[in-house]
């Protein structure tokens, strides 16, 4: 069944929009990510405009991360106050962030560092998140019980402040950073930030998988939201038709998701993460190294 | 006086005058709704002529249908410490969104060189660049990647030998719209053409609008977007917060 975008002006296939939503909610759900990273390449493949793919992207992020903090929040498992401090470094960062696109943007070449941010973050996280998750496995499996270092750098911080819910007594500096430069980074690379998110919450700030997700899914509805109003505004690159159908499939897909990572262990949660990490990066980094089969593309005049 | 020779000039200028199109469209207005998917415009008419059909050279028929202009820019892709980087970049001042030829033979044999200059006939003809850099030698080849991957997507098309012409008075042809498709005048042009000589022009123009739910949602987005954008955000909430009490029961 072929449906017409109205903002996108294309005709595209209404039930292959449905599969893409429900694929990337389903890894949304199991992983806390929003899923951009992987929507919005995808987006582009099937050939809607570049602008409009990323904030109509950013809209169904909010759909599906809603949904996903619904399933959460009736397992305890969002730590609602260490979020609302990520979200406050979150939304200085994407402030912040969109300077910095701006002026990057100014000097030309704001794709290929786009390009290049995703192939770095991508491969230096996913890389470091396969090695320690599979130690981690293999530590389990010879028996030993896996150790949380309870005690680093972090812990010696002032502004200190209890979150119950991670058990821990930390400062609020670190997850105001980690907000700060996930925010940033999302704003720059037009996605929620999750994928970086998440592996700063497990490994920096030393919070539990399990409450990770949760967390993680509740600072990227804000941020994701204030993006729509933002594209919204401004670009008028928000196409409402194509986010409904995404989030149909992606509300369904988030709720599919989190009970299977519920089911799954936490190793095997975070070495799946890793291998789509790698994978989305393996992908972008061939796009940059192997010749193009056209040199030539079409864009609309001055990038938007 | 005057008259007689204003009257003389104007016969000595028109020729053309002796062989007229009358034209007619299967529809003049393409409505874009949901579940628009392309289509196809039928244009069909007649010559209407006072003296007898000339023999030689034959009536050749050609049909243009040219969608609202546009700016565009074309990046080319250069290999730069091992990847694959836009380097050059060429401004199109304007060519249209959409740009259909087709011909009752060959183009090249029904319209001369000069002619295709004159009334920008030919899709490299009906594209205007004229602001690529000094820095930048083979310009051309940006205009040439500009149509080949236009065409690519079916929204530059030179169909040869698709109009139908009888007894050099009846022609007919049609037009495919691809289902991407932008709103506005789409400027309609039929040329009779005698030995490469254009000998009778008419212009026309077929309306692509949006319709209803397609019309409301773009009027929407431009005229109050944030009130849009209030609207997108809460769509998404309200089906997140479905979802999740729809699977709610199911678990019940």
């Amino acid at each position: 069944m072929q449906i017409y975008l109205p903002i996108a002006e294309v005709s595209v296939n209404a039930f292959l929009l449905l599969g893409l939503g429900g694929i990337v909610g389903v890894l949304s759900g199991m992983f806390g990510v929003g899923g951009g990273f992987l929507m919005t390449p995808l987006l582009f493949f099937i050939g809607i405009p570049p602008a409009v793919a990323v904030a109509t992207e950013a809209n169904q992020i909010v759909a599906s991360s809603f949904s996903g903090v619904l399933a959460h929040l009736k397992r305890k498992t969002v730590d609602l106050r260490m979020g609302t401090v990520l979200l406050i470094g979150g939304l200085v960062g994407a402030a912040l962030g969109v300077v910095v696109f701006n002026y990057l943007k100014a000097l030309g070449q704001v794709d290929l560092l786009v390009k290049l941010c995703y192939v770095v973050f991508l491969g230096v996280i996913g890389g470091l998140m396969f090695i320690e998750s599979l130690n981690a496995i293999r530590k389990t499996k010879s028996g030993k019980a896996p150790a949380r270092k309870k005690h680093n750098w972090v812990h010696g911080l002032p502004f200190k402040m209890r979150f119950r819910v991670s058990g821990l007594y930390i400062s609020v500096i670190p997850p105001l950073l980690v907000g700060v430069s996930v925010g940033i980074l999302a704003a720059i690379m037009g996605v929620g930030g999750g994928f970086i998110m998440v592996p700063a919450m497990i490994y920096l700030l030393g919070m539990p998988t399990k409450v990770v997700v949760g967390t993680s899914l509740f600072q990227i509805i804000f941020v994701t939201a204030f993006t729509t109003l933002l594209h919204a505004t401004t670009n008028f690159t928000v196409d409402i038709v194509l986010a409904v159908l995404l989030l149909i499939g992606g509300v369904i897909g988030a709720q599919v998701g989190t009970r299977i990572g519920v089911k799954l262990k936490a190793e095997q949660l975070r070495i799946l993460l890793a291998i789509m990490v790698l994978a989305v990066c393996g992908k972008l980094a061939l796009d940059l190294l192997l010749m193009p089969s056209e040199l030539y593309s079409v864009g609309a005049a001055d990038g938007h | 006086m005057r008259a007689l020779a204003f009257l003389f000039t104007l016969l000595v200028a028109l020729p053309a005058a002796a062989e007229d199109i009358v034209l007619g469209l299967s529809k003049d207005t393409v409505s874009i709704d949901t579940s628009f998917d392309g289509s196809e415009i039928l244009i069909f008419g007649a010559v209407k002529r006072e003296a007898p059909i000339p023999d030689d050279p034959r009536l050749q028929v050609i049909v243009t249908v040219a969608g609202p202009d546009e700016t565009f820019t074309v990046r080319r892709k250069e290999k730069v410490l091992g990847i694959w980087v836009n380097t050059d970049a060429v401004e199109i001042d304007r060519a249209p969104s959409f740009y259909a030829v087709s011909t009752s033979t060959l183009l090249g044999l029904s319209l001369s060189e000069t002619e295709d200059l004159r009334h920008r006939v030919s899709i490299p003809r009906a594209i205007r660049s004229v602001g690529a850099p000094d820095t930048i030698e083979d310009a051309t080849r940006f205009t040439e990647a500009l149509i080949r991957i236009k065409s690519r997507s079916n929204q530059y098309q030179l169909n040869e030998g698709t109009v139908s012409v009888d007894e050099q008075t009846l022609f007919r042809t049609a037009i495919e719209l691809p289902a991407a498709l932008t709103e506005g005048d789409y400027q309609t042009r039929i040329f009779l053409t005698r030995g490469g000589k254009v000998v009778s022009k008419y212009e026309t123009s077929i309306y692509v609008r949006k319709v209803g739910l397609e019309r409301w949602l773009f009027r929407l987005s431009r005229e109050n977007a944030l009130l849009y954008g209030i609207m997108s955000i809460a769509i998404a909430i309200a089906a997140g917060w479905s979802a999740s009490a729809v699977f709610r029961l199911f678990r019940a």
